[in-house]
């Protein structure tokens, strides 16, 4: 923390720092379990049954796979047997080397499927899962995702998927190694019932101690996950954050903080290590006490000719293999472990429910008036915090209203409701006198075009981008579209036009830029009803007015809902409402308003006070000063 | 084979990935992966540097193989010693049990001392990869941090995540799986095979013979997966964009109704980069299993040749145990040979992705000799500025500007759309470099200043700011995180939030959304502008920073502003021209040059486009449009 505590002194302050990296929010949502977590196995179950067909060919290979390899080492011990230690000759030998050579023929392609099977179908369902992890997020309440973080999703969607994916990779032979190990122990008891037995006696001292090892190693893991997802976080946000971080020169606070985040990581990570291998050498000394019990109790037996000397040397190859799956159980446990973690986060996902659906008979009409109208509409992002208050207000079909107020005070919120980005607590908002609730949200997506007050455009050209919502829009729908909204100059002059890349979020061209393309959007869109937010908020008065004239034809017939702070954008509106802490306070045209000399009237002359700067206590109460000439 | 069209296809790739989003920027265009060694030297030099770690790593390996190449010789003696006995009657059973006992506490030894020695090395190896990650994730994280605009206006964040999150963590995971697998791998054969081969020279040549087809094939299919892991990574981060924009723009995702589409874009990416993974399991399912049978083919070889040699009395079945007890160790690291190559191949691509970040240098970066900029800001100077945004064909945004502002002084920005305005509040603080001409604060060239130094003094707020999933307090306090709770506070005031921050449930602990989603477009902005005051600045800009907030909030915020500024230079950009009525000087921007200059009243009296745009934001202005016509009438 050198830099943190050299700059505090240079600060000569004795507060604590509140610098952090990375999100604040709290990680309740990090749920780990166990290695084998019965519910993740059973929904992961549920992808794999599509494939049902092709796990059953896998399950035959598999069990083909098993048969031979079981059937090697007994080769082996049948020829040694028979043909070197009892003298059987040349022909039982070479007999055993043809059948030999079957065996592994029959097993390399039984491997083959196997593997291919098990991948192929691992690999689909891995890819499958985050499709539906993909898709059921785009239903998800807007409520919800407010509250994630983009970063963390992603990490849940390519970061825990990574993982299924390394286990995967490590696991497509366990299952392969499972059978086998059934295999081993049933064919050593049929060898030699009592043999096996002795020799699968160190297998209880191994459960033994897996389990002393198990809720120490399984913390250690978790840890380890949970500072990755933390480190990953704040890499996000540094990421997505750095013309601040820049802006604001924090680069060596921001890296100090993320050294502690990473070293914490690291020491994690380092401990679940430990804990990770500290089974290898339990396993292996098993190993060669099984070993070791075969060859004294074995070989005493060959001694006193009560066991073939290959028996001896086929239990010798089954005890190494035998242990072969454990070892690579126990070494891939972190694996294991983290993808049961990540199993869990994957379907936390899928779990999130579907605040706002379809209602079953929802409709989807070809085409609306465009008449709204909101009735007692009360609602809030938090339980308690109401942000709009019984709010009633109507438009008619092809009229334009204005909605203006103090900023925080609802208007971008009525608008969300609108196309029920939310779900209200208490009201109706109709269009065409149907309840929003009763239409299908694509239908809403079809008739709502909306200017947002951010504009935000997706990494592409130009063209797509204007057409987003209307695919079929030919280049002369997008081109009608810009000149409209003024865009088109700008655009034409650009080396490739219309086909000119955007980079993210339209980096690369202005603010102004930017919202006259996502302006273009939506009017390409249209849409019964238009709601421009802001939609001119960083654009010139000329150029605006120039707007307004062209955009003065296209509302002709359409509803519309504008919002803006700069009143001149709305006064010829048909309507203005006036908000005020999410309750309407005035409604009326611009010279209503103005006469009745309230919010709006004072709003209004703040507009033009700016240009002669007014003492505070005007400003503060001006609605006392109507300044009308 | 066709060496260089497997090779060059990465590399063709990579340039046409790098000619779009790197072009003329902080890389060379022309810049291919490097090759493989080159970037398998660099790892290796990395794990070097932690010498204890490797050493014992090291070590832990060659005893560990040693240990495991005892248990065949072991179990060996323990069948010649069972069978003593039932051969040979002139062997005294006491004798052979002895032999039996002996060879069974070797066994047991030497398979503990496996265990031991595994446990070392795989816990050094994994550890080592953890270390190497830590280093390479703290110098991504700095070198993002240093990379200049340009780098990060054409590359995407989401593509950068996916190299921070799964690149990385292929590197690491190559020390276990890749790296010390493979000297495992060469002293459990190197040593087997002089073993063998000094037993019975024949039978070892067989033993081993399955040696070369395994190299061969691991070799052919090395460098088609290393093609693959290329291409499929790309392709991830491909995807990893699609899915970041979709859940950052998701407001215009749903606003649109546009899931559907969306979800289309998605799965024409999702089924490119599973083709490419599915091809890549069946090349490694492919090697592995021919490895395999061509292992076991050895296996039958020996049992053939080895017991016609045992028949033939040549041999004593004991030995034949040995050589094939030897094969069995094998078959596990033959099996696991295909994951190696895998494990390189992925490496070899991730860390080249990774190495290709860390090695972009910064275009704005500190001059050797660079300067402080001493005790304040007294004048700052545009000469002849031009500008064009780095990249080629980039047409020039500025042209030929000058102006200046002293202490005390504000300067005002007016201009269409796309005209400069931004571009000049970025080049103050060096985000970018002027392309001919020159800035200068107290007549030193900026790019001759510190940039630490320049960008203290030098604060822009800008136009589309980020907002930190934080408290409002720590994203008030975020350029100054000592600062005292007064002068949070106090900042607070100044950008007008006291009220709304009063009337919040945990006020300043009020947990910030993602970028701000849980604010008003205006209580966004006052956070900024609150951010941005508590730095206190020697100039200031502000770039349309009051767009979203309405006037009497703004008339207020402005007038707490003043105070603050005598002691700093203004520059103000904006759309409103209230905002700019008492600038000491205003510019008037198009198409990136100064086509008015002067006071509010002296450019009303022109007569010229900031009059036009006057008189459209007068309320007599206002008025005689209304006349003629506006949204409606
Ligand atoms: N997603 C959200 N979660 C929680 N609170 C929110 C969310 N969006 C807005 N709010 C709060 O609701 C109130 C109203 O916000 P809204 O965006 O509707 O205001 P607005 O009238 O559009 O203001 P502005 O003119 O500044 O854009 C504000 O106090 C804001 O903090
Ligand atoms: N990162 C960039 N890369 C390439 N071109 C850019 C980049 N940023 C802006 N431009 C282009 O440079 C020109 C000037 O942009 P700038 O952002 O300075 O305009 P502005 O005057 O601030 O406009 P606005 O009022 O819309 O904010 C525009 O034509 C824009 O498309
Ligand atoms: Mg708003
Ligand atoms: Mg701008």
């Amino acid at each position: 923390m050198t830099t943190l505590n050299r700059a505090a002194e240079d600060r000569d302050t004795t507060r604590p720092p509140r610098a952090v990296v990375g999100s604040q929010i709290s990680i309740d949502e990090e749920i780990f379990g166990a290695a084998f977590d019965r519910k993740v196995v059973r929904r992961f179950a549920g992808f794999v049954k599509p494939y049902t067909r092709t796990m059953y060919l896998a399950t035959a290979a598999v069990l083909v796979f098993t048969a031979a390899q079981l059937t090697i080492p007994l080769i082996i011990s049948y020829a040694i047997d028979e043909a070197i230690v009892a003298g059987g000759g040349e022909q039982i030998l070479m007999l055993c080397v043809i059948v030999f050579a079957a065996v592994i023929a029959v097993n390399y392609g039984a491997n083959f499927l196997q593997d291919r099977f098990v991948g192929l179908t691992g690999e689909r369902v891995i890819f499958d899962l985050r499709s539906a992890m993909y898709a059921h997020l785009q239903k998800v309440a807007l409520s919800f995702m407010d509250r994630t973080e983009v970063g963390r999703m992603m990490s849940r969607l390519q970061g825990d998927v990574n993982s299924l994916q390394e286990f995967l990779e490590h696991s497509i032979t366990v299952f392969g190694d499972l059978v086998l190990l059934i295999g081993i122990v049933v064919i050593m008891l049929t060898l030699n019932f009592e043999l096996a037995l002795l020799t699968l006696s160190v297998v209880p001292t191994l459960v033994l101690v897996r389990l002393m090892w198990l809720p120490r190693a399984r913390k250690a893991f978790r840890r380890a996950r949970e500072t990755n997802s933390i480190t990953n976080g704040a890499l996000a946000e540094g990421i997505h954050s750095v013309r601040t971080v820049q802006g604001m020169h924090r680069e060596a606070v921001n890296l100090e903080l993320y050294g502690d985040k990473s070293r914490e990581n690291l020491w994690a990570h380092l401990r679940s290590a430990k804990f990770a291998q500290a089974m290898v050498p339990v396993i292996d000394t098993l190993t060669g006490a099984a070993m070791a019990i075969v060859v004294v109790v074995g070989g005493t037996r060959v001694l006193d000719q009560a066991l073939d000397v290959g028996v001896m040397v086929a239990f010798l190859f089954y005890v190494q293999r035998f242990f072969d799956p454990i070892r690579s159980l126990t070494v891939h446990y972190s694996i294991m472990q983290r993808a049961m973690a990540s199993g869990q986060r994957i379907f936390e996902v899928l779990d999130v429910p579907l605040a706002i659906t379809d209602k079953p008979a929802a409709i989807n009409p070809e085409s609306v008036e465009g008449a709204i109208e909101f009735r007692n509409v009360t609602f809030g992002y938090h339980k308690n915090q109401p942000i709009l208050k019984e709010v009633s207000f109507k438009v008619n079909p092809g009229e334009t209203v204005a909605l203006v107020g103090p900023t925080g005070s609802g208007k971008t919120s009525i608008t969300s409701l609108l196309n029920r980005f939310y779900e209200i607590w208490d009201g109706e908002i109709l269009i065409d006198d149907v309840d929003v609730r009763d239409y299908a949200k694509v239908a809403l997506g079809k008739h709502v075009a909306m200017v947002l007050q951010d504009p935000f455009l997706f990494t592409g050209s130009i063209l797509e981008n204007i057409r987003y919502r209307t695919r079929d829009a030919t280049r002369e729908d997008v081109e009608k579209a810009a000149k409209i909204v003024g865009a088109h100059e700008f655009i034409s002059a650009l080396p490739l036009g219309y086909d000119s890349e955007l980079e993210q979020q339209g980096n690369n061209l202005s603010m102004g830029q930017r919202q006259l393309l996502s302006f273009a959007r939506a009017l390409v869109a249209d849409a019964k009803v238009l709601i421009l937010d802001e939609a001119t908020a960083n654009i010139d008065s000329y150029t605006e007015r120039k707007i307004q004239t062209a955009l003065q034809r296209l509302l002709e017939g359409r509803t519309g809902i504008v919002i803006a702070h700069r009143l001149a954008t709305v006064r010829n509106a048909d309507r203005i409402i006036v908000l005020q802490e999410g309750k309407i306070v005035e409604t009326g045209t611009h010279d209503t308003l103005i006469d009745k000399n309230g919010l709006y009237a004072k709003l209004y002359a703040l507009n033009y006070a700016s240009f002669d700067d007014l003492p505070d206590e005007i400003i503060n109460n001006s609605l006392t000063a109507p300044v009308r000439s | 084979m066709d060496d260089t069209k497997t090779a060059n296809a990465p590399q063709q790739l990579s340039s046409r990935i790098y000619a779009r989003s790197y072009a003329g920027l902080e890389i060379d265009p022309d810049r291919n992966i490097s090759d493989d060694a080159v970037v398998l030297w660099r790892i290796i030099k990395l794990v070097f540097k932690n010498r204890i770690r490797i050493s014992f790593a090291i070590i832990g390996i060659v005893a560990a193989a040693c240990s495991q190449l005892m248990i065949p010789q072991f179990l060996g003696d323990a069948v010649d010693g069972a069978l003593g006995l039932a051969g040979q009657s002139n062997v005294s059973p006491d004798i052979a049990r002895e032999a039996l006992y002996s060879a069974a506490i070797f066994l047991l030894g030497a398979a503990a001392l496996r265990g031991l020695f595994t446990l070392l090395h795989s816990y050094c190896g994994e550890s080592l990869g953890h270390l190497i990650a830590f280093d390479l994730r703290i110098a991504f994280y700095a070198k993002l941090q240093q990379l200049s605009f340009s780098f990060h206006d054409h590359v995407h964040t989401g593509e950068l995540i996916t190299r921070g999150m799964l690149d990385l963590e292929g590197v690491r995971s190559f020390m276990n799986t890749g790296l010390l697998r493979v000297l495992l791998l060469l002293i459990l054969i190197g040593v087997g095979a002089y073993l063998l081969i000094s037993t019975d020279l024949i039978l070892g040549l067989l033993a081993l013979s399955f040696l070369p087809f395994v190299i061969w094939k691991s070799s052919v299919s090395q460098l088609r997966l290393r093609e693959l892991w290329w291409t499929l990574q790309e392709k991830m981060a491909v995807l990893g964009r699609i899915m970041d924009e979709n859940l950052t723009g998701i407001r215009v995702v749903r606003a649109f109704g546009a899931e559907s589409f969306e979800l289309e874009k998605y799965g024409v990416g999702s089924d490119e980069a599973y083709d490419l993974a599915a091809e890549r399991i069946k090349i490694r399912v492919a090697s592995t299993t021919a490895m395999t049978f061509v292992y076991f083919l050895a296996m039958g070889l020996v049992l053939w040749v080895g017991g016609l040699r045992v028949i033939d009395g040549q041999m004593t079945v004991g030995t034949l145990t040995e050589f094939l007890a030897f094969m069995t160790i094998l078959q596990l690291p033959v099996r696991q040979l295909g994951n190696v190559v895998n494990a390189f191949a992925r490496t070899l691509t991730c860390a080249s992705r990774i190495f290709g970040i860390l090695d972009l240098q910064p275009v704005v970066a500190d001059k050797p000799g660079a300067v402080g900029l001493g005790d304040g800001i007294d004048k700052i100077k545009f000469e002849n500025v031009v500008f064009a945004y780095p990249g080629e064909g980039q047409p020039a945004v500025l042209n030929d500007i000058s102006f200046d502002v002293s202490l005390g002084k504000t300067l005002g920005v007016v201009g269409p759309p796309g005209s400069g305005k931004s571009t000049i509040a970025h080049l103050l603080p060096r985000f970018y470099d002027v392309t001919s001409g020159r800035i200068s604060i107290n007549d030193i060239d900026i790019r001759d200043v510190e940039i630490s130094a320049l960008r203290q003094k030098v604060v822009v707020l800008a136009q589309d700011p980020f907002l930190f999933t934080s408290s409002l307090e720590n994203n008030i306090a975020y350029g100054n995180p000592w600062a005292s709770e007064e002068n949070i506070y106090d900042a607070a005031k100044v950008s007008q939030l006291d009220g709304f921050i009063d009337g919040l449930p945990d006020q300043y602990e009020t947990l910030v959304g993602e970028r701000g989603v849980s604010l008003s477009g205006g209580q966004k902005q006052r956070v900024v502008i609150a951010r941005t005051t508590m730095l206190q600045p020697e100039l200031l800009i502000l770039d349309d920073s009051t767009a979203a907030i309405d006037a009497g909030t703004e008339q207020r915020i402005r007038q707490a502003l003043k105070m603050q500024a005598s002691k700093s230079a203004t520059i103000i950009i904006s759309h409103r021209l209230g905002t700019l009525r008492h600038a000491d000087e205003i510019l008037f921007i198009e198409n990136g040059q100064i086509v008015e200059r002067g006071s509010h009243e002296t450019l009303v009296e022109a007569g010229g486009k900031y009059a036009a745009l006057f008189a459209l934001q007068s309320k007599e202005g206002e008025e005689a449009v209304a006349q003629i016509g506006g949204v409606k009438e």
